[in-house]
């Protein structure tokens, strides 16, 4: 039975207490943030963005007309008209503040409004993109879990406690996910535009139709109605299949439990698959109204996944270096290793698929999304795709490392690090915009969370005998061998 | 001629044959070639084979692919007759790449993959209609082989063979 160590304990809690300081201090600071605040952050960004802004948009555009010339003259014409269209379309559907020299005297206060809510909406959203991206790989632990019971996995059987011990997480996260989303509701913070007043009043001069036309999905009611419905979804089978799987140890039931939990873990993957991508489009996608993509779903699937298989490595891999786990080997390592490894290229694909489409189209109402990450968020935008593909790739494609712990250690530790980045490109432009940076807020939140997670995780496997000892294919479990690989601490000829 | 003498041990089952293979290169006798009706996991290490090298060949290959792919696509939509891409008439390559990124994937991997077939069986020297090289037809079947060439040592490795639970050991003029 494994002892949650006195010192891992105080680790996490020191990292709870350090997150919830750092977060109180943000929020403080956020309610405090004025007029006078925003009107400052315009200026700012109209002194050193604008210029340059500007600059760089000319420079290709001159480039182009030169090389065009020489090519095809009669195109010249057409060519500035798409110039021409292009420009009006940064202009209506970038941030209303990228074209501030637009705006007349009496605007500006409305854009300082505006300006102002995204500097409230700073902890806010720092908060949100942690406990997002915390509750989403926790949730895709569960899932990966259910996998492996639906399919009867063989190789996993001796990790299936890690992966429950990980879901412990959930539920935590999901009561804060409720107290944000409901917080949105009431209007404390601004994290959903389409939750602001008069946006389905014809009336006001707010009135936004296209949100009015999608005002059967987008409610308060139905928003939260749902939120609730998902959470409680996922949670529901969190403890019915971690009930089910401890009994399984003692059961000695002829697989009778095995099968329950089989058919239990069947209806949650046909239930997580609706939920998963309509959480999508309600927690994500719903911080542009506006925008849409028909595999935002699987976009946030993969996301999450890849952190997920990223997680198990991790909590596998230091539990395995505290003898917690027997009957362990490298070949487990190297599995998941290569779900690693292999879900960062899906990952790649869908990101790639989305951006294709909507670039090749260039339907206004689609691109706005990418202009404003290829315009204010370039360099995590472009950053995270190095981290989460690039990186990778290198790192993980040779067999021999994918079972070392280190090789899978740098390449976990970097795509951790570029899916939170993934989540932040994907909530930040839409809730603060231009005012964004990675400060005390971002940096509380992650602690706050990383510790919520090593104190659940931790304590819940602790809880239980670390190996699914009821499982029918544990034995298979234990002497799995992939055939390329050497085990340490065993000769070549052990292996059979 | 003594050297061109060869044992052939025959096995039933993969383990058996695999610790065979084990014991015999234990005594240091060189191991010709094992006949296998199907893959038999690990048995390339306990033979002492080297790695091989056809990874680092597909990875040559994709990377002409992709160059291949970066050079046609360049060449038929903006050298040879420059095409509007998508209502994107800039002409430039490098500025409607994401247009051509399926294009370099999938030669990336018709490449990576077609030669990686003919590289393999040109250095395994298969060819269509080619007779087969296996010296006996049960390894096509049930049956396992290993040919260990004979240096004026019969008796021992004979003896050695016997305990390593061969089904059958023949020993016979190699051509």
């Amino acid at each position: 039975m494994y002892q949650f160590s006195g010192r891992l304990k105080t680790f996490s809690l020191t990292l709870i207490v350090f997150g919830f300081v750092g977060l109180a201090y943000s929020f403080y600071n956020g309610s405090q943030k004025t007029l006078e605040d925003a009107k400052h952050a315009i200026e700012a960004a109209n002194s050193d963005a604008h210029g340059g802004a500007h600059g760089e948009a000319a420079t290709p555009h001159a480039a182009e007309a030169d090389h065009d010339t020489h090519v095809v003259k009669t195109d010249n014409e057409a060519h500035a008209a798409m110039m021409h269209a292009s420009e009006d379309k940064e202009t209506t559907h970038g941030d209303a503040h990228a074209s501030s020299e637009a705006h007349v005297a009496s605007h500006d206060d409305t854009h300082a409004t505006h300006v102002l809510h995204q500097l409230q909406n700073r902890p806010w959203s720092a908060f949100y993109v942690a406990l997002f991206f915390s509750l989403g790989l926790t949730l895709l632990v569960l899932t990966f879990y259910a996998i492996q019971r639906v399919a009867q996995v063989g190789w996993s059987v001796v990790i299936l406690r890690v992966m429950e011990a990980i879901t412990a997480n959930l539920l935590p996260v999901s009561i804060i996910m409720i107290l944000v989303l409901a917080a949105s509701v009431m209007h404390i913070n601004h994290l959903f535009p389409w939750m602001a007043e008069g946006i389905f009043d014809p009336e006001s001069d707010k009135y936004d139709a296209i949100i009015d036309g999608k005002s059967i999905w987008m409610n308060a009611t139905g928003f939260m109605l749902r939120s609730i419905a998902y959470l409680v979804i996922w949670n529901v089978y969190r403890f019915l299949i971690r009930k089910g799987s401890i009994k399984e140890d003692t059961a000695n039931d002829g697989n009778k439990t095995y099968k329950k939990n089989y058919n239990m873990s069947v209806i949650f993957l046909f239930l997580f698959m609706i939920t998963e991508s309509m959480m999508s489009w309600d927690w994500i996608m719903g911080l542009d109204p506006h925008w849409f993509s028909t595999l935002f779903g699987w976009y946030v699937l993969a996301t999450l996944l890849v952190s997920a298989l990223t997680v198990i490595a991790f909590v596998t891999i230091y539990l395995r270096s505290k003898n917690a786990l027997p009957g362990i080997n490298d070949s487990h390592i190297h599995d998941l290793a290569k779900f690693m490894f292999g879900f960062s290229v899906f990952w790649t694909y869908l990101w790639f698929a989305q951006f294709m489409l909507i670039w090749y189209a260039d339907i206004p109402e689609e691109t706005t999304y990418f202009v404003a990450r290829f315009t204010e968020y370039k360099l995590p935008f472009l950053g995270m795709v190095v981290m989460n593909f690039v990186f990778p790739i290198l790192l993980l494609i040779n067999s021999d490392f994918k079972s070392r712990p280190w090789f899978v250690f740098i390449g976990g530790a970097v795509i951790l690090m570029g899916h939170y980045v993934d989540v932040f490109v994907m909530v930040m432009p839409s809730t603060v915009g231009a005012q964004w940076s990675f400060g005390i807020p971002e940096l509380s939140a992650i602690f706050f969370f990383i510790g919520l997670f090593i104190y659940t995780t931790f304590s819940a496997f602790a809880k239980a005998n670390p190996i699914a000892k009821g499982n029918p294919f544990l034995k298979e479990s234990e002497h799995f061998h992939y055939y390329n690989i050497e085990h340490t601490g065993e000769g070549s000829g052990d292996h059979h | 001629m003594e050297s061109s003498k060869v044992i052939h041990a025959f096995y039933t089952d993969d383990e058996v044959l695999l610790d065979a293979v084990k014991t015999v290169k234990a005594a240091h006798h060189h191991i010709e070639e094992v006949f296998c009706p199907f893959p038999v996991h690990g048995l390339d290490k306990a033979m002492g084979l080297a790695p091989t090298r056809l990874a680092i060949t597909a990875f040559m290959y994709g990377i002409t692919g992709l160059a291949f792919a970066i050079w046609m696509t360049n060449y038929m939509m903006i050298d040879d007759w420059p095409q509007d891409i998508g209502g994107k008439p800039s002409f430039s390559w490098a500025e409607n790449m994401p247009a051509f990124v399926p294009i370099m994937f999938e030669l990336t991997v018709f490449f990576a993959a077609h030669l990686m077939v003919i590289t393999f069986y040109m250095r395994s020297r298969i060819w269509p209609f080619k007779d087969a090289e296996n010296p006996d037809p049960r390894t096509t079947d049930d049956h396992f082989l290993m040919e260990i060439p004979v240096h004026n040592n019969e008796a021992e490795l004979t003896s050695l063979l016997n305990k390593t639970g061969a089904v059958e050991i023949n020993v016979l003029d190699k051509h």
